[in-house]
């Protein structure tokens, strides 16, 4: 999942006897399924969520640039390089219909920016590890994207219409992301020995990353209730990554990987696998700016946006000079 | 030596290394739409890059591929133009060595759709699609910088004053160039310089900006006699992989 720990509006779920007539009438269009659109009423908490949710989504999809771009240029073979490039701009692409999105709200790109620059605002927990081997890019795509798609193919159903519909578009790609990623990991596990070693060495170092992922446990997840009446939040944290499990471990047997997890085993009572919840105290760390990664993605979003100052305003000056001759023509 | 073969590299080389360089904007360029299109261009490459360098290999006859060729030589193999292997350096300097290629792309590669031999002029008939739209991009980034403020118009400037003396390198004919003219797979490249002294005159115009008063020129590249230092360490991490782990499939 890319938005972990939205605050809704700090508080528990909103009773139907302490709305407004208006956020009555809104809520029951929610519940009858109907896209809220963006010059539709919507109550500042509903529009503040969603500006954090979508916000956070889309700095998760250009941070998430990083990791794999670390990789671009060591790519082993020219179809692994433009397979990659072509998935890194899939990601660029993401950030930008959803930074769009977000402006639906009544916020700028520019502002968000502001924002993830100052450590305001977050972006997903698992681009703060490293990337360490080549077969961590198909560990990112199988787990990272599998992860993701889990939890945004119900967001297609969000109740705001240009979400729901950025959604779609992103959904389509980070299914192909998957398949390219698990992809890589098969040629990994079938080559070598070295290579089969830097896959299980990537699995061991992304399982319990991308579980936490789906953010904290329904039980410590205090913002969800509220998200979840609002349709801006379809299903639970557990729920979510209890699903995750049980699609991956058949892909890992499949791999002939072994999951990181002692305890990991199918219970035929719950119909569901039981396995070792993440390192909360980890997340907990990773979220507040001490992961493996932080201040160096932080920092390289940052030298990226004051490097290319100069070129924003370059290209602002020449728009204007343009329009100025063009006014002095007529 | 096998002027073909030879011809070949030489495509295949320059958008390569091209597309390495560009490939390395991935995530931080100066807005999302400009590393959207960054990404583009380098893929753009590296698939011309493909067909080049897979018709190279067959030429060869030698059971290399593609990426035998792009990942197993060395420096002296490559046969790049000195300008695309030189760093980026900042966007402005990526977007002008950008322009002054395709600006000799166009008309080349319209040149080699008349080539007598039908792989290449196929190849140049896919490429020109692409490189088409990439001088419409980088003539239009180049005006924008060059007329944009007084500080990108003086990086615009310096960006110029760098490449300018290894842009000569794309006109000087040697007897490859004169075996394919004779043989009618390409014309000469220094029947080019008109046609982009042209287009080069008409943007670096109207971006504000000036050409360099040097006639000099920087060689090397395309026979791969003498490259600059900066090739052997884009090599270095480009096929770290295929030479730590040999034999291996990826």
């Amino acid at each position: 999942m890319y938005a972990q720990m939205v605050k809704s509006t700090g508080k528990g779920l909103i009773a139907r006897d302490e709305m407004t007539a208006e956020d009555r009438t809104f809520q029951d269009r929610i519940d009858a399924g109907e896209k809220i659109e963006p010059k539709d009423y919507m109550p500042d908490g509903y529009r503040r969520n969603l500006i954090r949710q979508i916000g956070q989504h889309a700095h998760s999809e250009i941070v998430g640039q990083l990791p794999e771009g670390n990789w671009i240029t060591r790519a082993p073979t020219l179809e692994r390089k433009a397979n990659l490039l072509a998935k890194v701009q899939d990601e660029a692409g993401h950030g930008l219909y959803l930074y769009c999105a977000a402006e639906t709200l009544g916020v700028s790109r520019d502002e968000l920016f502001k924002m993830l620059h100052s450590g305001e605002m977050k972006y997903s927990s698992i681009f703060n590890y490293p990337t360490l081997t080549w077969a961590d890019m198909g560990a990112v795509g199988w787990l990272v994207d599998g992860a993701a798609i889990m939890n945004q193919v119900p967001l297609q159903r969000t109740s705001y219409g240009p979400y729901a519909r950025a959604m779609v578009r992103i959904c389509k790609e980070e299914s192909f992301h998957q398949r390219q990623g698990f992809h890589i990991m098969m040629a990994m596990v079938n080559g070598t020995a070295d290579q089969k070693r830097m896959a299980q060495d990537a699995l061991n170092r992304f399982w319990y990353p991308a579980l936490m992922m789906f953010g904290p446990s329904d039980k410590d997840s205090v913002h969800s209730a509220q998200s979840m009446a609002w349709k801006i939040k379809m299903n639970t944290n557990d729920e979510l990554r209890q699903k995750f499990v049980g699609e991956t471990v058949p892909q890992a047997q499949y791999l002939g990987l072994t999951i990181p997890d002692e305890n990991l085993k199918w219970n035929d009572d719950t119909g569901h696998y039981d396995f070792t919840e993440p390192d909360w105290d980890e997340f907990f760390h990773v979220i507040s700016g001490s992961g493996p990664c932080n201040t160096d993605r932080l920092n390289a979003r940052r030298k990226a946006w004051d490097d290319g100052a100069w070129v924003r305003e370059a290209m602002m000056a020449h728009a204007e000079k343009k329009a100025q001759r063009r006014v002095a023509a007529e | 030596m096998n002027h073909l073969f030879e011809f070949l590299l030489r495509q295949g080389d320059n958008v390569l290394v091209l597309g390495h360089r560009t490939s390395e904007w991935c995530g931080v360029a100066p807005a999302l739409e400009e590393d959207i299109a960054l990404a583009n261009t380098a893929l753009d490459l590296i698939g011309q890059t493909q067909l080049w360098l897979g018709y190279a290999a067959e030429v060869e006859g030698a059971g290399r591929s593609a990426n035998d060729l792009a990942y197993q030589r060395d420096v002296y193999d490559f046969r790049n133009l000195l300008m695309l292997e030189v760093p980026n350096d900042d966007f402005g300097r990526t977007l002008m060595r950008q322009f002054l290629f395709d600006a000799f792309q166009v008309p080349w590669l319209t040149a080699l759709l008349q080539s007598d031999d039908q792989q290449v002029a196929d190849i140049a008939a896919k490429s020109l699609k692409e490189a088409l739209y990439h001088l419409d991009r980088s003539s239009e980034t180049v005006i924008m910088l060059g007329d944009g403020t007084e500080h990108s118009n003086a990086r615009m400037q310096a960006a110029l004053n760098y490449l300018f003396p290894y842009a000569g390198e794309m006109f000087a004919d040697d007897a490859t160039d004169i075996a394919m003219d004779d043989s009618g797979v390409a014309p000469l490249p220094s029947a080019m310089r008109a046609a982009w002294t042209q287009t080069v005159e008409k943007v670096l115009g109207e971006a504000c900006l000036t050409l360099p008063d040097t006639a000099f020129a920087h060689s090397g590249g395309r026979t791969g006699f003498r490259h600059t230092e900066h090739l052997g360490h884009m090599l270095a991490t480009m096929q770290t992989l295929q030479r730590s782990y040999p034999g291996a499939t990826w």
